[in-house]
């Protein structure tokens, strides 16, 4: 193999970065989405998005598309089915989203900040051992829901997954910033984190708007879910727990609250991760998400995007 | 006697362990402006809370256009047409004027009739017009108060309600909004206007409620009122 020069190679990890902050920013934009109407940390996000894993992997199963006994790996799935698959997730997952605001932090929308942050903390443990009781301990292999393709760009590899992860981000960020700025609904929800008493005032169905909040956050995580299981096949009830906390940390570093800040915050982490992960130590990686947690709550409190004044979104 | 739009009866409402309004019965008639007043704590504001639906009523009824209203949420009763400038203006600072003013009108879709309102609004308060891509936050406390008024009118109003209009403003700033306020009245609106300001209040009102402690104890024209000996002593800082 010929020698790959330096910059090759951290054009690699920047590659690998864009499509590893892609799902952190898919994941981050249901904490910024919740805590700009509610002001609340969903820590049941994390587990929303393992759902979102298993509810695909389940449908597979059932469409008998999974691995044999022996562990290799099924046919491909067709690209409809794979949409599909995403589709039921994604509704199910929403769904799981929104009983979880219905069952454990509406009855406390009175109560303070405090009582619905330990309940959400409460929801994702419930979520975690519970998955583990349902789902089983041992990892799952996730079905082939593309054949890897890797692609050659002047000696930078560029798996498809990779493609796929980047473009359906995009594609979603995208659609999400036109839900919010220019719809109906969206107008509701901005209302809502505005000040929720007025946007009632103004005719705005608020337990309406904030389950949709959830609904839009959670099908979100969902596809965050699939994406990152079509790249690393193995699925556990735990694997919300890691991105869950990485993407909450994007969120802050890019400004809770703020959508695009959110992407930015998950892109910047992605990106640093990978390339420190490949230049130095992979278990260095670990530590860069807390490093740029600290330096923003240093220097700008509100993150990078955050406004300064007393504003949610 | 005229049919009411707007009834009160017998009304309790408590915060916890509070007794905020303790049996209070008021109407509101078509094309009336009716003034509650009474100084701080009386229980204005949770009168108003109470009817749009903010908070339910321990007993008593709350009639709306001939219907009980006790379990409507707000925002359907916004969109039947009672719609509220809540105390403190309740301006969405980071929004512009015009995106404050359209989201008055959240629950209408007639859009030709809405930019059609959006013009009326600037006719009405021009100082609005000017700061139109101007953030509600930048506006001046008289500003924010037509800013207030004018989005509620955004939601086609049958009976709008009126918390404290006059709340920190100069005497020149009050009589221009409550000049605006007759106008208003005059295009058929009914408001419903609540009032610690009793000398304002009285003057641009047809009936009026004097609310003490939760309790009405004094209601009639509000002609009649201004002359009242005892509303003079406790409200209008005379005799
Ligand atoms: N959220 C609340 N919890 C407990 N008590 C409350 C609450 N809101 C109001 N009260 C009490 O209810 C009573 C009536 O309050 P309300 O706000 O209706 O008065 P108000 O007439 O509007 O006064 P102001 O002119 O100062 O606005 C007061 O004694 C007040 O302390
Ligand atoms: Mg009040």
């Amino acid at each position: 193999m010929a020698e790959v020069s330096l910059t090759t190679e951290v054009l690699q990890y920047v590659t690998n970065g864009v499509a590893k902050g892609s799902t952190y920013a898919l994941m981050a934009v249901g904490y910024t989405l919740v805590y700009g109407v509610l002001q609340l940390i969903n820590f049941a996000h994390a587990e929303v998005y393992m759902l979102g894993s298993y509810f695909a992997w389940y449908q597979a199963k059932w469409a008998g598309y999974l691995p044999d006994s022996k562990g290799a790996r099924a046919e491909t799935v067709p690209l409809y089915m794979v949409a599909l698959f995403v589709a039921g997730a994604m509704a199910a997952c929403a769904l799981a989203g929104m009983l979880i605001e219905r069952l454990a932090y509406r009855p406390l929308r009175n109560a303070g900040r405090l009582a619905p942050l330990i309940t959400a903390i409460g929801v994702s443990l419930l979520l975690q051992y519970g998955g583990q009781v349902v789902f089983g301990t041992e990892p799952k292999l996730f079905p082939t829901f593309a054949e890897t393709v890797v692609y050659d760009a002047g000696g930078v590899k560029i798996p498809n997954t990779n493609i796929y992860i980047v473009v359906t981000s995009l594609v979603l960020m995208l659609g999400l910033t036109f839900f919010v700025n220019k719809t109906r609904p969206g107008a509701a929800m901005r209302a809502c984190s505005h000040d929720m008493r007025t946007a009632r005032l103004m005719g705005v169905n608020v337990n309406a708007t904030i389950s949709l909040t959830f609904a839009i956050g959670s099908a979100l995580a969902a596809v965050a879910g699939v994406l990152v299981a079509m790249d690393q096949p193995a699925i556990t009830p735990l694997m919300g727990v890691r991105i869950g906390l990485k993407a909450f940390v994007a969120a802050v570093v890019g400004g809770i609250g703020s959508i695009p800040g959110a992407a930015l915050g998950g892109l910047l982490l992605g990106v640093s991760e990978s390339v420190v992960s490949g230049l130095w130590k992979p278990v260095y990686s670990e530590a860069v998400a807390f490093v740029f947690l600290i330096v923003v709550l240093l220097v700008k409190p509100s993150g990078i995007l955050g406004k300064s004044v007393r504003e949610k979104v | 006697m005229p049919e009411p739009v707007l009834e009160l009866a017998e009304v309790n409402v408590f915060y916890g362990a509070v007794h905020a309004l303790r049996g209070v019965s008021l109407r509101v008639n078509e094309g009336e402006v009716v003034s509650l007043i009474g100084g701080n704590g009386a229980g204005k504001t949770t009168t108003l809370a109470t009817i749009c639906g903010l908070l339910r009523p321990r007993s008593g009824l709350v009639t709306y256009r001939g219907a009980d209203v006790r379990r409507t949420p707000t925002h359907v009763l916004v969109g039947q047409g009672l719609v509220m400038a809540p105390e403190g203006r309740g301006i969405f600072p980071n929004l512009t004027v015009e995106e404050n003013l359209r989201l008055g009108a959240y629950t209408r879709r007639d859009k030709p009739a809405i930019a059609a309102d959006l013009k009326r609004g600037f006719e009405l308060f021009p100082r609005l017009a000017e700061r139109r891509r101007q953030k509600g936050g930048t506006l001046s406390g008289g500003e924010q108060q037509m800013l207030s008024i004018a989005r509620a009118l955004m939601g086609r109003p049958k009976v709008l309600l009126l918390d404290e209009p006059s709340l920190g403003l100069a005497p020149l700033v009050t009589q221009a909004i409550f000049a605006t306020i007759d106008q208003i009245n005059k295009e058929g609106v009914t408001i419903l206007l609540v009032e610690q300001n009793a000398n304002i209040a009285l003057k641009h009102s047809h009936r009026a409620y004097v609310l003490e402690t939760g309790e009405v104890q004094f209601n009639g024209a509000s002609t009649e009122l201004r002359n009242d000996p005892r509303v003079k002593a406790a409200y209008l800082g005379e005799g």
